[in-house]
């Protein structure tokens, strides 16, 4: 997939291969660089560079004052990025694997998100939270969860999902550079996908959604690992005639309800898609935002397709678990088009 | 402090018998149970002696504020005025405390006014005072979290050469909490400059110390992280004082954290909604009232000739009038502006909460016509 995001990079340069990972390590790199407050730390980041290689090669470079590996345990990883962000340091920590963040929850629910409202304001706590995120690298248990909606329903978190390697560079620096916390989840799927790309590169604000592609039957409301899948989805609809826009959210809280509403506006029809289980997940919130917004506008109920209501499945069965772009058209078939 | 506090112990238990300065006559103690601490000079335990009466009188007044309904909530610290007033007397002004909701009175000893600390317990907005000003964090309510913040500081200062150090508080139920494990494994891995000060005062609301932990100590725990432990008389001011002001040089000087237990006692309930007799017997309750840390020191600083009637009167006075300060700034309702409830969530505006700021502010405007409409 290429670069989906419409500005086009600041720097004449001219373009290289990039992974998501390697985007996501020049940001770290490049922001740690530009700010001595920056400090990177969680398990394995160090020697090893992280279980997917984001902080390869950071600690040769910046030294075990700047990156070190912590002791294995996600609370206490949380719990001091708090102290050290109350003391002006902007650490960026590690989460390794979305299901591994839980015992941080306490942490991240109580403290990281209230911080500043208990405060008034005098407390702000600029730390970043980086979780490997969602399935189909054939993980075993534990290690392909969807914690998005955990976040997203906290007040007080940002949380934002890049899709592609120029957004992933340019989201993290913001989210570096942001004074409020921000949840910067990762999915680990699109790791290794790969884009042209001149560094450093400013892509849309983080808390921005944006059309990746133009349509005008329906509009597809993708994060993540799942915009490649509606992307798939909205090419294959071609041949039945259907033209699909693609909206990648990029930012789940907030969320941009103006860029939402002006493509379901235009196309009339919704569905949203994610990895996650359907009850009570992220897509929830989406459906009912974008129907009580837009009700007189739509032709049809916003549909969901998301993961079954199962915990996540091993390896050899997720391909039955994650939303296709097949079971998206089939889902759009579900509406009455006629009517 | 003739101790020698460069080379203390990583491997070796805390006493069994809680390390004294001063026994409950008010003699002072000499011999292997002061643990080769010595006791303050009288300035110093006058100067204790003064922040501890102080602090009382306030406590008992603010647990009678919150029976007369001044107060949604307020955990008492009667009792154990030597274990946090010893413990955070020996920080530095340009050191971190990390309190819990318990420690009220040791947000006073830090110069913290009265009407600030009370906020959150009166229930205007959940933490009242500039934590950067005080250097004093926000009372934390989940348990043993709060430790974590101060290593995370600790080690913050450490990373910039700052010769800081921070101080939390813990019950002994905390000690059961996954975060004091971690806070106390990070702290000593990293070795920041960290002093943790166990509250020991043998129940979690109604859980006896037994039904928390099967260790002898709660100090015996240090040992399995690498650092030293102490396990003190938590109603001797003396000793809380002198071992944390050793704690405090050592981490500053760079030797790393300490884990010191008070071996102390809730005289009050655990909230005002809770009941005492249920879980403990009145006779125990008179045999700690009979240790009080106040009375101990009192006799000592009598015996020695330095608390005069003078001096007495003039602690009581100023005691008597931070009480009528409190009773006085408690008896004036807040302005509340409920439209701050959306102004600090976030640094940057959000439209979502801009949306409800101004329903419920279309929604308080018309409340106000409606009872304007009504006159």
């Amino acid at each position: 997939m290429n670069a989906t995001t419409t500005e086009a990079p600041r720097t004449e340069a001219s373009p290289t291969q990039l992974t998501m990972a390697g985007a996501l390590n020049a940001a770290l790199r490049d922001a740690m660089a530009a700010d001595d407050r920056v400090v990177v730390y969680g398990e394995d980041v160090g020697p090893l560079g992280g279980v997917f290689r984001v902080t390869d090669g950071l600690q040769a470079e910046f030294g075990d004052e700047r990156i070190w590996d912590s002791p294995l345990a996600e609370s206490g990883i949380i719990g001091t990025a708090v102290g050290m962000a109350m003391y002006g340091m902007r650490p960026v920590v590690e989460m390794q694997f979305d299901a591994f963040s839980y015992p941080a929850f306490e942490q991240m629910v109580s403290h990281v998100a209230k911080m500043r409202n208990r405060t008034k304001g005098r407390v702000t706590l600029p730390m970043v939270v980086r979780i490997p995120c969602a399935g189909a690298i054939g993980g075993v248990e534990h290690h392909s969860d969807s914690s998005e909606t955990y976040w997203a329903s906290t007040p007080g978190l940002t949380v934002v999902m890049p899709s592609n390697p120029a957004d992933a560079y340019s989201m993290l620096r913001e989210a570096i550079a942001s004074d409020d916390p921000v949840v910067f989840m990762e999915p680990k799927s699109r790791y290794w996908a790969k884009a042209p790309l001149a560094l450093p590169v400013t892509t849309t604000p983080m808390d921005r959604a944006v059309v990746v592609r133009e349509g005008t039957d329906v509009t597809l409301l993708a994060y993540g690992p799942t915009v490649r899948t509606a992307l798939e989805a909205a090419e294959a609809a071609v041949d039945e005639g259907l033209s699909i826009e693609v909206v990648d959210l990029r930012s789940l809280s907030p969320f941009d309800d103006e860029t939402v509403g002006a493509s379901v506006r235009k196309t009339s029809r919704a569905a949203v898609i994610h990895e996650a289980a359907q009850f009570g997940g992220y897509g929830a919130e989406v459906a009912a935002r974008v129907t009580e917004r837009n009700f007189h506008h739509l032709a049809a109920p916003v549909l969901r397709i998301a993961g079954f209501d199962i915990p996540y499945p091993s390896p050899k069965l997720e391909e039955h678990h994650l939303p296709t772009a097949d079971r998206v058209l089939a889902a759009l078939d579900t509406w009455e088009w006629d009517a | 402090m003739s101790l020698n506090v460069e080379h203390l112990p990583t491997r070796t238990l805390p006493a069994e018998k809680p390390l004294r300065l001063l026994d409950n006559a008010g003699h002072a103690v000499t011999g292997a149970s002061t643990g080769g601490f010595s006791l303050p000079d009288v300035d110093t335990l006058l100067d204790l002696y003064r922040k501890m009466v102080v602090a009382r009188r306030f406590d008992v007044q603010v647990t009678a504020l919150t029976k007369q309904g001044r107060l949604a909530t307020y955990p008492s610290a009667y009792g154990q005025e030597a274990c946090e007033i010893g413990a955070v007397a020996s920080l530095d002004p340009v050191d971190w405390l990390f309190p819990t909701y318990r420690d009220s009175i040791a947000l006073l000893t830090r110069g913290i006014a009265p009407g600030e600390i009370l906020q959150s317990f009166r229930g205007d907005w959940h933490n009242g005072y500039d934590q950067h000003a005080y250097r004093t964090a926000a009372q934390a309510t989940p348990l043993a979290t709060q430790a974590l913040h101060a290593v995370g500081l600790a080690h913050a200062a450490r990373l910039r050469r700052d010769p800081i150090v921070s101080l939390t508080y813990l019950g002994d139920g905390a000690t059961s909490e996954g975060d004091a494990h971690e806070a106390f494994n990070f702290a000593a891995v990293w070795q920041t400059p960290t002093v943790f000060i166990v509250q020991n005062n043998q129940f979690a609301i109604s859980t006896p110390l037994a039904r928390q932990t099967h260790a002898t100590t709660l100090a015996d725990k240090a040992v399995g992280y690498g650092m030293p432990g102490f396990h003190v008389d938590g109603n001797d001011v003396a000793a809380m004082y002198a071992v944390t002001r050793a704690a405090v040089d050592r981490a500053r000087a760079g030797g790393g954290p300490t884990l010191i237990e008070g071996v102390t006692y809730r005289i009050e309930s655990h909230t005002n909604s809770d009941d005492p007799t249920r879980y403990r017997s009145s006779r125990d309750v008179e045999h700690w009232k009979r240790r009080d840390p106040i009375e101990r020191l009192e006799k000592y600083l009598v015996s020695e000739g330095v608390l005069t009637e003078t001096v007495r009167a003039e602690i009581t006075d100023a005691a008597e009038e931070l009480a009528a300060a409190t009773r006085e700034v408690m008896t004036v309702e807040a302005e509340l502006d409920p439209l701050e409830l959306f102004d600090h969530v976030y640094s940057r505006p959000r439209a979502a909460l801009a949306e409800q700021r101004a329903y419920l502010a279309a929604e308080l405007a018309g409340a106000r016509d409606q009872a304007e409409g009504g006159r």
